[in-house]
C-alpha cells in the first residue's frame, strides 16, 4: 500500500493548505443500537424515561416505576441507567436511586435481576431489562436476595413485609434503616 | 545499551525480502533496493497501547523499519508490569508507559522516531487518526478496540457502486493475549471483516449474580466482587470505586480477606484482587512476543506488499500442546460500521419530514416510522414522547442544514421494516448525497463510518 501512501500524503498536504476541517464526532456501534432501542420502546404507561443530558445523550437515562399492583402500589422508583459503548456486547449498568425495602435491591441500589449480570444476551434490549425490573416489583422473590433481612421477612411472614414496605414507602423506619417518602 | 543500527548487516535480511520479486507476494508489490527507505520515510505507524504487547510492537516495527511511529497509552508503570514490559526498569514505575517505551527504543534503534501520547485514546480528535497509514493495536480491551474500529471506519468511503476506495482505507492490525493464547488479525475496512463484524468472537466478561455475591459465596473471586461491588457503596456512600487508586483497592483486598475467612473460602490474594477488580488476564512475555511478531509482520506485509497478508484471522493456542490456526471470516454487508449503507441523494432544501418519507418509500430501505441520527445528534425520535417532543421541530428544517451543510455524510436510521407481511425493526445506514454541492477537499474526512 506503499503507493497509496504516497498518495495520500500529497492529498494531506493539500488539505492542510486549504481551509480546516469541522470537527467530528464518533458514534459507536453501541450507540446506534442503543438508538434503535430508544427509538422502540414500549413502556406501560406508569413508567417514564427521562434523559438528565439532553436529547443526544442517550447513554445515560433514568426512568420512574410506579407499580400498579403488589406490594409497592403507588411508590415511585427512579432507577438510573449507563450504558456502555460495547453495548450490546456488556448489558447496561442500572442502579435504583430511590432508596426501597425490597429482598432484591439492596440500600445502595445494587439490583439483582438475572439479565443484568450472569443471564445478559445481546439479543436482549432495554425495553426488556425495564420490563425486567417491573416484574421486580410485582414479584419480589426471597430466594435472590440483596436485602437478607428483607428476604427473610417476605419469605417467614409475608404480611409483616406488607407493613414494612408500605411504612418504608411512606418515609419511616424498618429496624433502625430510615426510608424516605416515595408515593 | 549498544547502538548497533549504524551496522550495515542490520538490514540485510529486510532487504531482501523488499527487493526480490517472488511469486507469493501482494498484488501491488513493486521490490527495490530502496524499498525499506522509502517505507521508513513515508509510513506513518501508530501503535495503540505501550504494554505487554505494546512494548514489543515498538521493538519489532522498529526493527523491521519503520521510522516514523506514534505510540498512545494512558497508563503510567506499575512494578508488577515489568516481568514483561521488558521496555520499562524500577526506577520507572509510575511514569508514563508511552513516554519511556518512546525514548528506550530510539535510545537502542538510532534513526528511527516514535512521539509518545500520554492520553487516552479518546482525548485525540479524529484527524490526529488520519494522519497514520495504518493502526497497529496492542489493546486488553473491547471498548478501545470498538473505539478504535469505528474511528479507523470513518475514513473509508464507497463509490457509486458501492465498492470501497482503496485510497480511504486504514488497515487496522490487532494482537491480543490471554495467557497462554492470542490472537492476531488483519483489518481493511471495506475487504475484510472490521471488529464489529464479528464481535461476538469475544465472549462477554463473566458476570457473577450479586444475590450469589451477597449471599453465598463459594470462590475467592466472589469474595472480592462482594467487597468491590457491594461492600464499597455500603461504606462510601456516592463515591465511586477508583481501581487505579492503590489505597482503594488495599481497601477492598482487606475487606475481601475478611468475607472469605467468614465463608472459609481461601485463596483471596492481593494481585488476584486487582486482577478480578480491573478484569486483568494473566499475560505472559512469550505469548506477548508471539503475537506482536505476527502483527509486526502483517503490518510490514500490508504496507510493502512483499507477501500476501493474513487472511484475515489468526490464532495461538498453547494450553494444551500448540494450536495455530487461520480463519477467513466474512464480511458482514450490513454492518452499520464498515459496509456501504444505502447511497441516497437529497437536495439541499428536502426537510427532515420528507427524508422520512423517502426513507419509507425508497425501494432499498423501506423503514416506517424512522428515527434519524448522525453523528451523535439525534435528529428526529419517533419515541419515547419526551424525545419526539425535543426533536419534533427539526422535521421541517432541511436536512443539509441539520447535519452542517455538508457535501455528503452518513446518517442512521431506525425503524420498522416489512417484509412479506412480517414486521421486523431495523437499524440502516445510508450514505447522503446533496445534489449540486460541491464536494471539497475535505470530503475524505467527512464521511463518516459508524
Ligand atoms: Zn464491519
Amino acid at each position: 500500500m506503499i503507493k497509496l501512501f504516497k498518495l495520500k500524503d500529497q492529498k494531506r498536504q493539500d488539505a492542510a493548505n486549504s481551509s480546516g476541517n469541522a470537527p467530528v464526532k464518533k458514534q459507536s456501534a453501541g450507540e446506534l443500537r442503543l438508538h434503535k432501542d430508544i427509538s422502540e420502546l414500549n413502556l406501560p404507561k406508569s413508567t417514564i424515561i427521562s434523559f438528565p443530558n439532553g436529547k443526544d445523550d442517550l447513554m445515560n437515562f433514568e426512568i420512574s416505576i410506579r407499580p400498579d399492583e403488589g406490594y409497592y402500589q403507588g411508590g415511585r422508583f427512579v432507577f438510573t441507567f449507563q450504558v456502555s459503548p460495547s453495548y450490546p456486547h456488556e448489558p447496561p449498568k442500572v442502579k435504583c436511586k430511590t432508596k426501597v425495602y425490597h429482598p432484591n435491591i439492596d440500600l445502595e441500589g445494587n439490583v439483582c435481576l438475572n439479565i443484568l449480570r450472569e443471564d445478559w444476551k445481546p439479543v436482549l434490549n432495554i425495553n426488556t431489562v425495564i420490563y425486567g425490573l417491573i416484574l421486580l416489583f410485582m414479584q419480589p422473590n426471597d430466594e435472590d436476595p440483596l436485602n437478607h433481612d428483607a428476604a427473610a421477612v417476605l419469605r417467614d411472614n409475608p404480611r409483616l413485609f406488607e407493613t414494612n414496605v408500605r411504612r418504608a414507602m411512606a418515609g419511616g423506619y424498618v429496624g433502625d434503616v430510615h426510608f424516605p417518602r416515595c408515593i | 545499551m549498544a547502538d548497533v543500527s549504524s551496522d550495515p548487516g542490520r538490514w540485510r535480511d529486510v532487504d531482501k525480502l523488499l527487493a526480490r520479486p517472488g511469486n507469493i507476494v501482494g498484488q501491488d508489490f513493486e521490490p527495490s533496493p530502496t524499498l525499506r527507505e522509502d517505507i521508513g520515510e513515508i509510513a506513518r505507524v501508530l501503535v495503540v497501547g505501550a504494554g505487554g504487547l505494546g512494548c514489543e510492537l515498538l521493538k519489532d516495527l522498529a526493527l523491521s523499519g519503520f521510522k516514523n511511529i506514534d505510540v498512545i497509552d494512558m497508563d503510567t508503570i506499575e512494578v508488577s508490569n515489568l516481568n514483561r514490559q521488558f521496555l520499562f526498569r524500577l526506577q520507572d514505575v509510575g511514569k508514563s508507559k508511552a513516554e519511556v517505551a518512546a525514548e528506550r527504543v530510539m535510545k537502542r534503534i538510532s534513526g528511527v522516531n516514535i512521539t509518545p501520547h500520554f492520553c487516552r485514546i479518546e482525548d485525540k480528535d479524529i484527524d490526529f487518526y488520519n494522519d497514520f497509514n495504518i493502526i497497529v493495536l496492542g489493546l486488553d480491551s473491547i471498548d478501545a478496540r470498538s473505539y478504535i474500529n469505528s474511528v479507523a471506519c470513518s475514513f473509508l468511503e464507497y463509490d457509486t457502486d458501492d465498492k470501497p476506495l482503496p485510497e480511504t482505507i486504514k488497515p487496522i492490525v490487532d494482537g491480543g493475549t490471554e495467557g497462554f493464547k492470542g490472537h492476531a488479525r488483519v483489518i481493511l475496512p471495506g475487504r475484510t471483516p472490521c471488529f464489529e463484524c464479528n464481535i461476538w468472537l469475544f465472549p462477554p466478561q463473566v458476570k457473577f449474580p450479586l444475590c450469589t455475591l451477597a449471599e453465598t459465596p463459594r470462590t475467592a473471586a466472589h469474595c472480592i466482587e462482594y467487597a468491590h461491588l457491594i461492600k464499597w457503596g455500603e461504606v462510601h456512600h456516592g463515591k465511586d470505586f477508583d481501581a487505579d487508586d492503590p489505597e482503594q483497592m488495599q481497601w477492598v483486598y482487606s475487606q475481601a480477606l475478611k468475607r472469605a475467612e467468614l465463608f472459609g473460602i481461601t485463596g483471596v490474594t492481593y494481585s488476584l484482587t486487582q486482577g478480578v477488580v480491573k478484569n486483568i488476564i494473566p499475560a505472559i512475555a512469550s505469548t506477548n512476543a508471539i503475537i506482536s511478531a505476527a502483527c509486526a509482520l502483517e503490518t510490514l506485509k500490508i504496507v510493502s506488499g512483499c507477501s500476501k497478508t493474513l487472511c484475515n484471522y489468526f490464532t495461538y493456542n498453547g494450553t494444551e500442546g500448540t494450536h495455530i490456526k487461520v480463519t477467513d471470516f466474512v464480511r458482514d454487508t450490513d454492518c452499520l460500521v464498515c459496509g456501504p449503507g444505502t447511497l441516497v441523494e437529497l437536495d439541499t432544501s428536502t426537510t427532515l419530514l420528507q427524508f422520512i418519507r423517502l426513507v419509507g418509500e425508497h425501494p432499498n430501505i423501506r423503514l416506517s416510522k424512522a428515527s434519524v441520527t448522525c453523528r451523535g445528534k439525534n435528529l428526529y425520535m419517533q419515541s419515547p414522547p419526551v424525545l419526539e417532543e425535543m426533536t419534533r421541530s427539526n422535521l421541517q428544517l432541511p436536512v443539509f442544514e441539520l447535519i452542517g451543510k455538508v457535501a455528503k455524510d452518513v446518517i442512521h436510521v431506525s425503524g420498522t421494516s416489512e417484509k412479506n407481511d412480517k414486521k421486523t425493526s431495523c437499524l440502516r445506514k445510508l450514505r447522503v448525497v446533496f445534489k449540486g454541492v460541491a464536494d471539497g477537499i475535505t470530503s475524505m474526512d467527512t464521511t463518516d463510518g459508524s
